[in-house]
């Protein structure tokens, strides 16, 4: 049969074609992606498609912006990559949505199937080196598989506790006809989403919270992705308890909030460290009791009654062992929880942590040069909380989550388990795609922005309104940091000398650039950053060398060893992980 | 001994004391059963929930299940319970796992099947030949300087009737595995 004896609705699709009809399906708008020889049969079958292709400069950046998409809109973010090298360059950004329960699908290419194992040309196992960094994956070896795998990849990555799923598509599987009729309903009988929570658990949790004394809610990742925010709210404006929240708990509930206290944990706000220390009853919702808020676990809220709400029950006692443990939805849970829960005597409580935030506020110098903490402090001023903003990991990762306080869920993008160096920047560019109407913002530091600053390429040609604020230092400052607290300042790998002129390199793609260099040019220079929307525009703030974020847990530590403003003596090496 | 299995017995010889070919220490031993989905790579993610937490896998046995397209599996291991709880919890969530369970305590049959190759001649063949008959032990090969015998039990018989013959006469030992079954109505 040839294409022009029949007519083209009549032609058996190729399974390539047949994948893209069901991506289609699914409401993909973006595939984030990098050609190369086994993907290209789903290369040609994407020239006939709506779906937008973002080409980009390096695979682990289709994976970041693919993950950024994600948590700004809660939509499937989808890579398309080929074999080899294509697929394991997206490995760091497998780990990264991993960690952080982000929805992605990724699709690889793969050597034909009578090659697989015979080490073909840019052949990888690609499943087997991605098990450990993936929700569930598949290795497609019949084209009638691609409706069913494709229906289960976005229902397995979206539900429940979200996560990346790969599909690695041989080519002669993309490239061979498909007749396989489109699939909708899934059947997995070894996946199981909880929903609503066990009445009888929600119910004692109602009366752990009457009887406490000093409550505090714990705001986790999951609270932003079941979008929890205001039945956090309501909880807590019911009980008359403070919020704190994680990293990755940003946004969900208004940060701005006189009940809350902002970001517990290593490099927390001291009020919200003093009264997770000093609570008797914490209730986490959708947190998963990371080493980053914990601290030194065997003293962690030890006297304090503990309640988790979590989606995935492998959570209860992996690292906190729960007195009342939930099973569900954080929204749901919450919304059956509220009506139990009567206001309890709490003013005492709350009197202490304003006293707390009064005597402990974030502090930083005023003088002595351009610094990191007034550059965000003042961005935050500009921004509102109305953009969205993107960070990369570091010091300029923490002082961002101090000072830009989030009011709005998924405004606040950042990777916290992996910590994801190079992250920042192709994250803001799937979630300015995601979110055209919206300020984007990426704050990254000099270290892990050359990580993926290719991608400026990527935000140049499809001219982007996305902002990339570079606080460069000329260093790996949460290293130095380090070195400078705990290893008598004896500084190894962490001097950045050869970084380029930003500003120049910027301009080398075309992009507008502007640079801070002193106290005086931030506002104006933010501001003129945060107008323009003809496309990307970068901001190098040319911060001190040496600076250090307080407050501080040493890794290991209790909370009650937190250092608030930076210590005279050496302090010994800590014993937490990292 | 043929200079093959010399080969094969001689650094086993020294890496493991007297007294405990082929066996292993049950104590703190558990035993998950899973009921799986028969799919590609889902031996891999089991194995992976073990490896990951540096935990060693002592016996794996995968075979199919009553329902095409499902797989059982039984697995043993030995560890603290937190973390045991905790990889049972992590298999349950693997999309390919329909359900993970600790058999450790509950009320259960299991066995074992074990063939043991044991060099013997004259009076050690007669002695070897009443142990079996003991443990009712099949000979399943009888060859001029050796007998294999094929034995099931559970895994403890296994141990006691391996206990019983001469180190230096073992000349190989391949065991299944335990398999368990909940009784009565019980799911496995």
């Amino acid at each position: 049969m040839t294409k022009s004896a029949s007519p083209p609705d009549a032609r058996i699709p190729t399974g390539a074609e047949k994948l893209i009809q069901c991506l289609e399906r699914e409401g993909v708008e973006y595939i984030f992606g990098y050609s190369g020889g086994a993907a290209m049969p789903i290369f040609d079958a994407l020239v006939d498609s709506d779906i937008k292709l973002i080409l980009v400069r390096h695979e682990q950046g289709a994976a970041h912006m693919a993950d950024g998409y994600a948590r700004a809109t809660g939509k499937p973010g989808v890579v398309l990559v080929t074999s080899g090298p294509g697929a394991t360059n997206t490995v760091t950004g497998l780990l990264t949505s991993h960690m952080d329960s982000v929805p992605v699908v990724v699709l690889t290419g793969q050597t034909i199937t009578p090659m697989l194992g015979k080490d073909g040309f840019q052949e990888a196992d690609v499943t087997g080196i991605t098990y450990a960094v993936v929700k569930h994956s598949y290795l497609l070896k019949d084209a009638r598989d691609i409706p069913r795998a494709t229906r289960e990849a976005f229902h397995i990555a979206t539900t429940g506790r979200p996560g990346p799923v790969l599909i690695d598509l041989p080519k002669d599987v993309t490239q061979g006809p498909c007749d396989a009729p489109f699939v909708d309903e899934v059947e997995l009988p070894g996946y199981a989403v909880p929903t609503h929570g066990d009445p009888a658990r929600i119910r004692q949790a109602a009366d752990l919270l009457a009887a406490a004394r000093r409550p505090v809610l714990l705001v986790g990742h999951g609270a932003v992705i079941s979008n929890a925010g205001k039945a956090v709210i309501r909880l807590a404006e019911k009980l008359r308890a403070p919020i704190v929240n994680t990293l990755l708990g940003k946004g969900a509930a208004d940060e701005t909030h006189p009940l809350h206290l902002g970001m517990l944990g290593m490099h927390g706000t001291a009020y919200a460290n003093k009264a997770v220390d000093a609570c008797d009853c914490i209730m986490s919702i959708g947190s998963r009791w990371d080493d980053r808020i914990t601290s030194k676990l065997d003293e962690f809220c030890v006297d304090a009654t503990k309640i988790h709400v979590d989606i995935d029950p492998a959570e209860f006692g992996k690292m906190v062992k729960p007195d009342v443990a939930i099973a569900g939805d954080a929204r749901l849970v919450l919304e059956e929880l509220i009506p139990q829960v009567t206001a309890a005597d709490t003013e005492e409580w709350l009197t202490q942590c304003a006293a707390w935030r009064q005597r402990y506020p974030l502090r930083y110098a005023k003088q002595g040069g351009l610094r990191a903490q007034l550059v965000l402090d003042r961005l935050h001023e500009i921004t509102r909380g109305d953009a969205v903003i993107t960070t990369d990991v570091g010091q300029h990762q923490m002082w961002a989550a101090q000072f830009c306080l989030s009011t709005t869920n998924r405004h606040w993008i950042s990777s916290g388990g992996a910590g994801t160096m190079g992250f920042g920047f192709p994250a803001a560019i799937g979630a300015q795609l995601g979110c055209p109407k919206k300020k984007v913002w990426a704050v990254v530091g000099d270290g892990g922005f050359q990580m993926t600053q290719a991608e400026l390429a990527t935000a140049a040609i499809h001219s982007l309104p996305v902002k990339c604020l570079i606080v460069n230092n000329n260093y790996l400052g949460m290293v130095r940091q380090w070195q400078e607290l705990f290893f008598e300042n004896r500084l190894s790998g962490v001097d950045l000398v050869g970084n380029p002129d930003f500003v120049k390199l910027a301009q080398a793609y075309g992009i507008k650039a502007l640079r801070i260099r002193r106290p005086a040019d931030v506002d104006r220079v933010l501001q003129e950053a945060h107008d323009y929307d003809e496309g990307p525009c970068v901001v190098v703030a040319e911060v001190v060398k040496e600076d250090n974020v307080f407050p501080m847990i040493p890794s290991g530590a209790p909370l009650s060893a937190m250092i608030i403003e930076k210590p005279k003596e050496q302090l010994a090496k800590p014993t937490g992980s990292t | 001994m043929s200079p093959a299995t010399a080969l094969e017995a001689a650094p086993r010889d020294l890496e493991r004391p007297k007294k405990s070919r082929g066996k292993i220490d049950r104590k703190d031993l558990h035993t998950i059963a899973l009921l799986v989905r028969d799919a590609p790579g889902v031996l891999v993610r089991v194995s992976m929930v073990f490896s990951r937490r540096g935990y060693n896998i002592e016996s794996l046995v995968v075979s199919p299940g009553a329902r095409s397209g499902f797989s059982r599996m039984t697995v043993t291991c030995s560890g603290d319970s937190a973390t045991l709880e905790q990889i049972i919890k992590q298999l349950a969530k693997l999309v390919d796992v329909v359900h993970a369970l600790d058999h450790t305590t509950t009320d259960r049959f299991e066995t074992e099947i074990a063939l043991i190759k044991i060099g013997c001649v004259g009076e050690t063949r007669r002695e070897v030949l009443e142990i079996a008959e003991h443990f009712n032990a099949k000979v399943v090969d009888y060859a001029p300087e050796s007998v294999i015998l094929r034995v099931y039990g559970s895994s403890n018989k296994l141990d006691a009737m391996i206990d019983l013959f001469d180190e230096d006469d073992i000349i190989e030992i391949v065991r299944s595995g335990k398999i368990v079954m909940a009784r009565a109505l019980e799911v496995t």
